[in-house]
C-alpha cells in the first residue's frame, strides 16, 4: 500500500515536471533578455541570479531594472513590484479551490512557485492537482528561469534577435493552448475570456491602470460579471417553470 | 555586490512572496459561500484572456507579428495539439515569417 502512495507521489511529481517543460521554454528568452538587461543596467551575475532566485516574477524583475538605472529609492522600487504582483493573490485564492488537501506547509511552501505560467497550467488541469504534481510543475519552471537568467547575463547579447523576438511569443502561444481546448467546451468560457480581453485592453490603451492592476481589475470584473449574469439567469428561468 | 541592491532584491522578494502564499492560508479553513467558490473558478479563464490580449499583439511594433503566432497557436491548439507543440509551431512560424519579411 504505502508503496504505491510512494509511486503515485513520483510519478504525480513527474508529470509536473514534464507539463513544465513548455514552460520552461517559454521562461528561456525571457529570462535571457532579464539577465542581458540586467547586465546593461550593472548588476553583478550573483545580483542577477539572486534577484530571479528570490523575487521570481518576470514584470517586475524588468521593472526594478528600469527603475534602478533611473536611480529610483528603495521603497519605491519594493512599493511597485508589490502592485505589479498583487494579481497572484487571486490566483493563489482561485488555485486553493482546487488542489489536493494537504499539510499547509507544503501549500505555504510551493505557493512560491505561483506564477502566471504555472498557475494556468495548474488551474485548467483536469484531475487533482496533487501538491507532487504542484512541487515538479513549480520545480522545472523556477529552474529555468534562475538558470537563464545567468545565461542571459553571461552569453544573451550573443542570441540572433530574430530567434529572440520569436521566441518572445512562447508565453502567449502556451497561454493560447491552455485556453483553447476548454474554450471549445464551454461557452461560458468564451464569454469569461472575450469579456476579461476587453476590458483588459480598456484599460492599457486609456492608461487608466497599470498592467497588474488591470489585470486584476479585468479578472474580478469578468468573473464576477458572468457569475452574477449567470446566477440572476438561473433564478429567472425558476421562476418561470 | 551592494547592499542596496541586495537590499532591494530581498524587499521585492518579500512582497512578491506574501500575496502568493496569503490565500492559501487565509482560506485554508474557511469555507467561502458557494457564489465566490464560482466567482474562483472563473477567475483563470479570465486571467487568460486578460494575459493574451492585448500584451500579444505588443510584442513588436507591427502588431501582425504577434497576431501571426496568435493565430498559429490557436489553430494548433484547436486541431488537439498538446501545449508542448503549440510552443513550438508558433516560434517556428514565427521564425520563418522574420526571415521572409
Amino acid at each position: 500500500m504505502q508503496s504505491t502512495t510512494v509511486m503515485n507521489h513520483r510519478s504525480e511529481f513527474i508529470q509536473g515536471l514534464q507539463v513544465g517543460v513548455s514552460i520552461a521554454i517559454g521562461y528561456f528568452p525571457v529570462a535571457i533578455t532579464f539577465g542581458l538587461l540586467a547586465e546593461r543596467t550593472g548588476l553583478t551575475l550573483m545580483e542577477t541570479v539572486m534577484m530571479s532566485a528570490i523575487v521570481y516574477a518576470g514584470a517586475a524583475q524588468y521593472m526594478s531594472l528600469s527603475l534602478i538605472s533611473a536611480h529610483i529609492g528603495a521603497w519605491e522600487i519594493i512599493l511597485t513590484t508589490f502592485i505589479v504582483n498583487i494579481r497572484h493573490f487571486l490566483m493563489s485564492a482561485s488555485l486553493n479551490e482546487k488542489v489536493e488537501n494537504d499539510s499547509i506547509w507544503k501549500k505555504v511552501l510551493y505557493s512560491f512557485g505561483i506564477t502566471d505560467e504555472t498557475f494556468s497550467v495548474a488551474a485548467v488541469r483536469k484531475e487533482t492537482v496533487t501538491t507532487s504534481y504542484m512541487f515538479g510543475l513549480c520545480l522545472m519552471a523556477y529552474g529555468s528561469w534562475v538558470v537563464n537568467s545567468g545565461i542571459g547575463h553571461v552569453v544573451g547579447g550573443n542570441l540572433p534577435l530574430f530567434l529572440q523576438d520569436s521566441m518572445g511569443i512562447a508565453l502567449y502561444a502556451l497561454f493560447i493552448g491552455l485556453l483553447v481546448p476548454s474554450l471549445k467546451k464551454h461557452r461560458k468560457i468564451v464569454v469569461l475570456a472575450a469579456l476579461s480581453a476587453v476590458i483588459n485592453s480598456f484599460f492599457v490603451f486609456t492608461g487608466l491602470l497599470s498592467t497588474g492592476w488591470s489585470i486584476v481589475a479585468a479578472t474580478l470584473c469578468s468573473s464576477l460579471a458572468v457569475e452574477w449574469f449567470l446566477k440572476k439567469y438561473k433564478q429567472r428561468v425558476r421562476k418561470d417553470d | 555586490m551592494t547592499s542596496e541592491i541586495v537590499l532591494i532584491i530581498i524587499g521585492m522578494g518579500i512582497v512578491t512572496y506574501i500575496p502568493r502564499m496569503l490565500p492559501f492560508v487565509l482560506f485554508s479553513q474557511l469555507n467561502l459561500p458557494e457564489f465566490w467558490q464560482n466567482v474562483l473558478k472563473n477567475v483563470p479563464f479570465a486571467t487568460l484572456g486578460a494575459l493574451i490580449v492585448p500584451s500579444v499583439f505588443l510584442i513588436r511594433e507591427d502588431w501582425t507579428f504577434g497576431a501571426v503566432g496568435a493565430i498559429t497557436a490557436f489553430i494548433a491548439s484547436y486541431l488537439g495539439a498538446n501545449v508542448f507543440v503549440v510552443v513550438l509551431c508558433s516560434i517556428s512560424v514565427l521564425c520563418l515569417y522574420s526571415l521572409y519579411f
